[in-house]
C-alpha cells in the first residue's frame, strides 16, 4: 500500500476548512493495486492536543434520595455527559478518572484534586439535584480549576416539573450554557431539533421530529400520504414539507404552535423541496407550474410567488445562505446530470460549483462559508464509488469528502452551531433502509439517531 | 317481454359448459364402462325458461316486479339474486339499468333468459369507460413509455407509442388520462421528482401537439417514491424509468 497526497491543493490550505487547531493529519490512502475503485480518502484526525478544553462533568449530588430523584439524576448525568461529548469542542475526562467525593456545591469541591492527574481537568461542571414540591431542581456550577482565586465561571439553577423528560431538558440547558461560555459565544445545540420524513407503511411517509440526539421522536403530520422534505422555519413555528396528492406533490405547512396543517396556496404540478430564507419571510422551492421544474420564491402562505430560474432543465433543492439571506444554492440538471450551483436570490449571478458526477441536496452552513451536499463523483451505471457527503468552501470551490464506504448518503443538514451535520444513510443503498446519522462537520463521531425508514433530516435553526 | 332467445355469446358459453361437464363426467367414470354419450340428450330434454319485468322502465328509486316461468328445470338462478324457485315473482329496485339474467338447469342442459330493466337516473351519467374490456383496449393502444438514464427525452419508440396513443385518444374524446412519471431508485429523491415530472410532461406535450386537449391529461410525478421493480439491476431500473398511462377516473 502506498501513501500519497491525493488532493490537488496543499494540505496546509485544507487545514483551515475545519476546526483549525484540531486537524493533525490530512492523508489520502490509496490501495495502489485498484486505482479504478479508488475513492479519495481525506482523513482528518481530531487529536488529544491542547486545543480542546479538558472538561470534567462530575456526577451530580442528589440532595433528596428518593427513587424518583435518583432516577432523574441518572438521566441528567448521562444526558449532560453525552451533550458535552457531542459538542465536539471538549476533551471529556472519563468518569473513571474522577475523584471519589461527589461535590454538590462550590464549598464541597476540591479543585486541586480535579486539576491534577489523572483527571487533569481544566474545567469542572458539577452541582446538586433534588425534587421539591414536585419540581426537579438542578443547581449547576462550572469552575475553572486553574483559577484558584475566582474559580467559578458561572452558577445557574434549572427547574421544571419532575420527570425523565425534565431531567433531559435541564441537562440540555446546562450543557448549552457550558458550551456557550467555553466555545467563544456560539450557543450549544442540545436543545435543537431534527425534523425528518418517516416511512409508515406502503407508500405512506409522515413528518416527524426528534431531539438532536435522537430522543423524543414525535409524529407531526397524519396525512396518510407520501410526505417528504421537511423544512422548519427559522423561528421554529412551522414546518414546510411536500406531500403527494391527487395532483402530484404539493407544499404543506404544519404549524408547530397549533399542531395542525395551516393554509398554503398551491397551483398544481410538482411542488417540492421547500427552503426558508433566514428572515422566515420567504420560501424557496421547486415548482413545475410553468411546465418545467424551476426555483420559485413565495411568502410563507404561498402568495406572491415568482420564478427566479428560467433555463429549462431541472432546478430543485434550493438552500439559502443563512448568513446573508441573499444567495441560494440549488441543484440543476441544465447541463445533464445534476450539479451544484449558487445564485443571487433574484436569479442573477448563477455559478456552477461542481465539475461533474451527480451532486444533489445542498445545505448552506450557518456561517455562510460552506455548502454540504451529496455527491457521487463517478455517477453512472457500473461506475465505482458511491454517493457520499461532501463539504465545499463557497469562496474557493475546494471540497472535502466526509463519509466513506458506509453506503448511500444524502440530505446533509447543518446543526445551528455549524459544528455538526446530520444526513440520511442507507448502508445497503436501498431506499427503505435509510436512517438518520449525525457527525461532526469533519466526518468524525458518527452517531446513528434512528432506525430504518427515516429520511431527509432537517436540523432546526436554533 | 319474453327474452327466450339466447345470444350468440350465451350459446358459446353453453357449449363450453357442456364440454366441461362431459369432460368432468368422463374423468369420474373412468372405472366403470362409460354409457354412450348420445344417450343423455335423449333421456332428458333441456329446460325452457322465460323471464319478464313489469314495468320495463322505471325512475331511480321505483320498483319492478320480475316474473319467471321454467319447465323441467332442476335448478334456477338469477344473477344478483341467487337461487330461486323454478317459478316465481320478486320485487326488485335496481339503482341502475340492469340485465336480469336467468339460468335454468337440468341434466339435459342449460337454458338462459334475459330481461333488461332500464332505470332513468336524474342526471345523465357519463358513459362508463372503466369496464375490463375497454381498459384492455386502452392499454393496448396507450402503452407505457420508457426513458434512458437521467433523461426525459422521448425515444423513437416512445414517440411511436405516443402517436398510437394520440390516435386512440382522438377517437375516444371522452377518455381522460393520467400520466405518472417514474424514476429508478438511484440518485436523489427530490431531483427524481422533478425528473419524473418532466418525463410525464414530455408525454403530455407530445399528446397536446398531436391534437389532444391538455385538459384531458393529468400529470403526476412519483419520482422514485413508487417502484415497479425493486431489484438493483439495469433491467429493473429500466422498468422504473417510465411514463405510466391510465384512465383518469
Amino acid at each position: 500500500m502506498s501513501i500519497r497526497m491525493f488532493q490537488p491543493e496543499p494540505a496546509a490550505r485544507r487545514h483551515r476548512l475545519f476546526r483549525p487547531a484540531a486537524v493533525l493529519l490530512l492523508l489520502s490512502l490509496l490501495p495502489a493495486a485498484s486505482p479504478l475503485l479508488a475513492q479519495d480518502w481525506v482523513h482528518l484526525t481530531a487529536g488529544n492536543n491542547n486545543s480542546e478544553i479538558r472538561l470534567a462533568a462530575a456526577s451530580f449530588r442528589p440532595v433528596t434520595t428518593d427513587p424518583a430523584t435518583l432516577a432523574d439524576k441518572q438521566t441528567f448525568d448521562s444526558v449532560l455527559f453525552a451533550d458535552l461529548s457531542n459538542a465536539g469542542i471538549f476533551a471529556m475526562v472519563s468518569r473513571s478518572l474522577a475523584p471519589q467525593a461527589t461535590p454538590g456545591s462550590p464549598s464541597e469541591i476540591n479543585l486541586a484534586q480535579w486539576a491534577q492527574a489523572p483527571p487533569s481537568a481544566a474545567m469542572v461542571a458539577f452541582g446538586n439535584i433534588s425534587i421539591q414540591n414536585g419540581n426537579l431542581i438542578a443547581n449547576g456550577f462550572l469552575d475553572d480549576t486553574r483559577n484558584s482565586q475566582y474559580p467559578q465561571v458561572f452558577a445557574k439553577q434549572y427547574t421544571g416539573p419532575a420527570g425523565d423528560q425534565t431531567a433531559r431538558e435541564l441537562a440540555h440547558q446546562f450543557a448549552d450554557d457550558i458550551i456557550f461560555r467555553l466555545s467563544g459565544g456560539t450557543p450549544g445545540i442540545s436543545e435543537s431539533k431534527i425534523f425528518y420524513s418517516q416511512r409508515m407503511g406502503n407508500g405512506v411517509k409522515e413528518i416527524w421530529m426528534m431531539d438532536y440526539d435522537g430522543a423524543n421522536k414525535l409524529q407531526l403530520s397524519h396525512l396518510g400520504q407520501d410526505s417528504i422534505s421537511p423544512a422548519v422555519s427559522p423561528d421554529d413555528s412551522v414546518v414546510a414539507f411536500s406531500a403527494l396528492t391527487h395532483d402530484g406533490f404539493e407544499l404543506r405547512m404544519y404549524s408547530l404552535l397549533l399542531g395542525r396543517i395551516v393554509h398554503f396556496i398551491n397551483i398544481g404540478s410538482a411542488n417540492v423541496s421547500p427552503a426558508w430564507s433566514p428572515s422566515g419571510q420567504q420560501l424557496a422551492f421547486s415548482s413545475s407550474r410553468s411546465g418545467s421544474s424551476e426555483i420559485w420564491i413565495s411568502d410563507p402562505q404561498g402568495a406572491l410567488s415568482h420564478r427566479i430560474t428560467n433555463y429549462g432543465g431541472l432546478d430543485v433543492s434550493p438552500s439559502w445562505n443563512p448568513k446573508t439571506g441573499t444567495q441560494i444554492a440549488f441543484v440543476s440538471g441544465r447541463t445533464g446530470l445534476p450539479q451544484l450551483y449558487i445564485m443571487d436570490e433574484d436569479g442573477s449571478g448563477v455559478t456552477r460549483m461542481t465539475d461533474g458526477g451527480y451532486a444533489t441536496s445542498p445545505s448552506w452552513s450557518p456561517n455562510g462559508q460552506f455548502i454540504a451536499f451529496a455527491w457521487d463523483r463517478h455517477y453512472g451505471p457500473g461506475a465505482p464509488g458511491g454517493q457520499d457527503i461532501y463539504v465545499m468552501e463557497v469562496a474557493t470551490k475546494r471540497w472535502i469528502q466526509l463519509t466513506h464506504d458506509i453506503g448511500r448518503c444524502d440530505f446533509p443538514t447543518w446543526s445551528p452551531d455549524g459544528r455538526h451535520i446530520a444526513f440520511a444513510n442507507s448502508p445497503d443503498g436501498r431506499d427503505n433502509h435509510n436512517r438518520i446519522v449525525s457527525m461532526l462537520a469533519d466526518g468524525t463521531q458518527r452517531q446513528v439517531l434512528t432506525g430504518y425508514g427515516a429520511d431527509m433530516p432537517d436540523w432546526s435553526w436554533k | 317481454m319474453i327474452a327466450h332467445r339466447t345470444s350468440l355469446r350465451n350459446k358459446a358459453a353453453l357449449v363450453a359448459t357442456l364440454a366441461l361437464l362431459a369432460a368432468a363426467g368422463c374423468h369420474k367414470k373412468q372405472a366403470a364402462p362409460p354409457p354412450p354419450a348420445a344417450m343423455a340428450p335423449q333421456t332428458v330434454a333441456p329446460p325452457t325458461a322465460s323471464i319478464t319485468a313489469d314495468p320495463m322502465t322505471i325512475d331511480l328509486g321505483q320498483s319492478v316486479v320480475l316474473n319467471w316461468r321454467t319447465t323441467n328445470a332442476t335448478s334456477v338462478s338469477i344473477d344478483g339474486i341467487g337461487q330461486v324457485p323454478v317459478n316465481g315473482t320478486q320485487t326488485v329496485s335496481p339503482s341502475s339499468s340492469t340485465n336480469f339474467h336467468l339460468v335454468a338447469t337440468n341434466e339435459g342442459g342449460t337454458t338462459e333468459a334475459n330481461v333488461r330493466v332500464t332505470v332513468r337516473v336524474p342526471e345523465v351519467p357519463a358513459a362508463p369507460v372503466s369496464n375490463t374490456s375497454s381498459a384492455d383496449e386502452f392499454h393496448s393502444h396507450v402503452q407505457d413509455i420508457f426513458f434512458a438514464f437521467d433523461s426525459y427525452d422521448l425515444s423513437s419508440d416512445a414517440k411511436a407509442s405516443i402517436t398510437t396513443a394520440a390516435a386512440y385518444l382522438n377517437a375516444h374524446p371522452t377518455i381522460k388520462i393520467l400520466i405518472g412519471g417514474y424514476c429508478d431508485d438511484r440518485g436523489s429523491a427530490e431531483y427524481n421528482i422533478t425528473l419524473g415530472e418532466n418525463r410525464a410532461n414530455a408525454a403530455k406535450t407530445a399528446l397536446v401537439a398531436a391534437g389532444i386537449d391538455g385538459s384531458r391529461i393529468r400529470v403526476v410525478s412519483y419520482g422514485k417514491e413508487k417502484q415497479f421493480c425493486t431489484e438493483e439491476t439495469e433491467s429493473c431500473w429500466q422498468q422504473n424509468r417510465r411514463d405510466q398511462f391510465s384512465v383518469d377516473q
